[in-house]
């Protein structure tokens, strides 16, 4: 693999930019199998196989995608990353996955265009209020940036913010957490993909698992529209269609399956230069670099796997909008897309050994899993090379619907589910 | 947008139902037999099917009653509506057989 640099810009840009290499290789599977076979090839998968190779010395590894890299919910999102989350195991986890973000574009040379702007959270009633100053001070505790804005504060942070007491839901000040922001989704999962493979990872698209198979209980490898591969170890990182695929081994999940959309707006000029979340009057927003604005609402309330999303969380979505910035009423809407969450009944992830033995599960991020990617596939990588669970995501087993400490996040979630 | 058949109120729009999840879930009978694993079993795990799924819905803007609805999750196709109590069997009868009622083919993907 060449490196990216101002000499490679340099040396491709005198030849047309026709003289690339390609940032992976497409393999198809492999007739001796491999030591771990990944199912789904999101920015979590990618980075689980790159961290198998980089941290664990695990190099015989194949991602399995059924269609495109990031073609699910990694290339879906609205991109925001932030570390902001109530309890001790989650705010260990995220802020790990944060630090990651910080180093990425240098670690995988990959520019995945992280924009630390600032993630402000409003509060519009006095129950947001103390919600919010409960969160700060608990990250606080963790170590983690944060910090309560007033009502003004919020306008001097972002200007074009309407404070006006006079509306449905003022906003009666805010959250901020300056370290987090944004990166490009898509550069997320290329740059996982690029430096995986660069490592030894097969990358093979276009390959949908039809079958877990196993033999005495154990999985010895997956059926696909490819033929059988061979697996010593397989992990199911498929977001939407998790409890799909884990069904294909026999085993339950707590999750269910939810419609989640987005929109972009026609491209403007610079207006916003942070993200802004409601969790009261639902939207979350920010700009691309392309001037777009970039917006997501809230979970069809009832289960789904059309890539879609119901028209009616869009008007609520824009009239959240209107509310906090009616500078926008003007603004035209460019296109919208679906992507299929898997939400647990706790909001926080699975990443977990099953109790079938070899096959390993990575599910459950619900509406927030993007920023925590490369935390994910640490995590989940040291998992299935141990066969244990790392320290930070000891308490995101299976096991805790049982013993019932789960681990209550939607609140910090940001998302109406 | 969905068009759900209410029972009682004839076709509305979705905007004026309640999600009531996963339909045919009983309580247990003797909850203080149940072990942990049971327990999450009941409170926790559910069938998330592509395709048909059995679920609870309840037209809470109009006569607030509660009734079953089998959709496909991946059209969002109304396959049948049907009172609480009704079969759990996967449809195989006409929808107006088992509800009495007319009963548009189609809820619209949105
Ligand atoms: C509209 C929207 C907005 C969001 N906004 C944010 C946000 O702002 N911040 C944030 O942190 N999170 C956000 N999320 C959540 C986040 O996108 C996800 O949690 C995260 O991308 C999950 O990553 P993944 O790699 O696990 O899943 P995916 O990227 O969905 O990857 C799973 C892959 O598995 C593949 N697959 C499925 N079945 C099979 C099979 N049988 N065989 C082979 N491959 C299979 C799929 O094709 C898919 O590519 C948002 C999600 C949506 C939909
Ligand atoms: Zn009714």
């Amino acid at each position: 693999m060449a490196k990216y640099s101002i000499f490679s810009l340099v040396k491709n840009a005198a030849s047309h930019h026709q003289n690339w290499d390609r940032a992976w290789r497409d393999n198809r599977p492999k007739a001796d199998g491999y030591d771990v076979v990944i199912i789904g090839g999101g920015g979590h998968g990618l980075a689980t196989a790159y961290y198998l190779a980089k941290e664990h010395g695990i190099t015989n590894v194949a991602v399995i995608e059924r269609s495109w890299l990031g073609g699910g919910n990694t290339g879906r999102n609205t991109t925001i990353i932030r570390s902001n989350y109530l309890w001790d195991e989650s705010a260990a986890l995220y802020e790990k996955s944060l630090q990651l973000y910080e180093g990425l574009s240098q670690e995988l040379n990959y520019n995945i265009m992280f924009s630390q702007r600032g993630v402000l959270n409003l509060a519009h009633n006095l129950g947001d209020v103390r919600e919010g100053m409960r969160r700060v001070n608990a990250l606080r505790l963790n170590g983690i940036d944060s910090e309560w804005m007033t009502a003004e504060q919020v306008k001097e942070f972002c200007p074009i913010i309407n404070i006006s007491k006079d509306v449905r839901y003022p906003i009666m000040g805010g959250t901020l957490q300056r370290r987090a922001g944004t990166a490009r989704h898509d550069a997320v999962a290329w740059g996982f993909a690029r430096a995986a493979s660069a490592r030894g990872v097969d990358i093979i698209q276009n390959c949908e698992v039809t079958g877990i198979r196993r033999e005495n209980g154990k999985v010895v490898g997956v059926e696909t529209s490819m033929g059988f591969v061979k697996a010593g170890k397989v992990g199911i990182v498929a977001a939407g269609h998790s409890s799909v695929v884990a069904g294909m081994a026999d085993l339950r999940l707590p999750v269910e399956s939810h419609p989640l959309q987005a929109l972009v707006s026609e491209p403007v000029k610079p207006v916003i230069d942070c993200v802004v979340m409601s969790n009261t009057v639902h939207v979350y927003v920010s700009q691309s670099d392309k001037g777009e604005l970039v917006m997501g609402a809230g979970i069809d309330a009832y289960t789904g796997y059309g890539q879609r999303g119901s028209f009616h969380v869009i008007e609520h979505q824009m009239g959240a909008l209107l509310e906090l910035f009616p500078i926008f009423s003007r603004l035209r809407m460019l296109r919208q897309w679906g992507g299929i969450v898997d939400v647990c009944p706790d909001a926080s992830p699975i990443i977990s050994k099953t109790p079938v033995e070899n096959l390993f599960i990575n599910c459950g991020w619900g509406t927030g899993g993007f920023k925590a990617t490369p935390g994910s596939g640490f995590v989940f990588a040291h998992t299935i090379a141990r066969g244990e669970p790392h320290a930070l995501n000891a308490a995101f087993g299976l096991e805790r619907f049982t013993t019932g400490h789960l681990i209550d996040e939607h609140g910090a979630a940001a998302v109406a589910h | 947008m969905l068009l759900i058949n209410c029972p009682w109120c004839g076709p509305r729009d979705e905007t004026e139902f309640g999600y009531g999840g996963e339909a045919h879930r009983a309580r247990p009978t003797d909850p203080s037999s149940l072990g942990d694993a049971e327990w999450a079993e009941f409170l926790f795990m559910r069938t998330n099917p592509k395709g048909a799924h059995r679920e609870r819905w309840v037209h809470s803007h109009g006569c607030r009653r509660w009734f079953n609805v089998e959709r496909h999750t991946v059209t969002n196709q109304i396959l049948r509506v049907y009172p609480i109590g009704g079969t759990d069997a996967v449809a195989d009868q006409p929808v107006e057989e088992a509800v009495g009622t007319k009963e548009p083919r189609q809820g619209s993907g949105s």
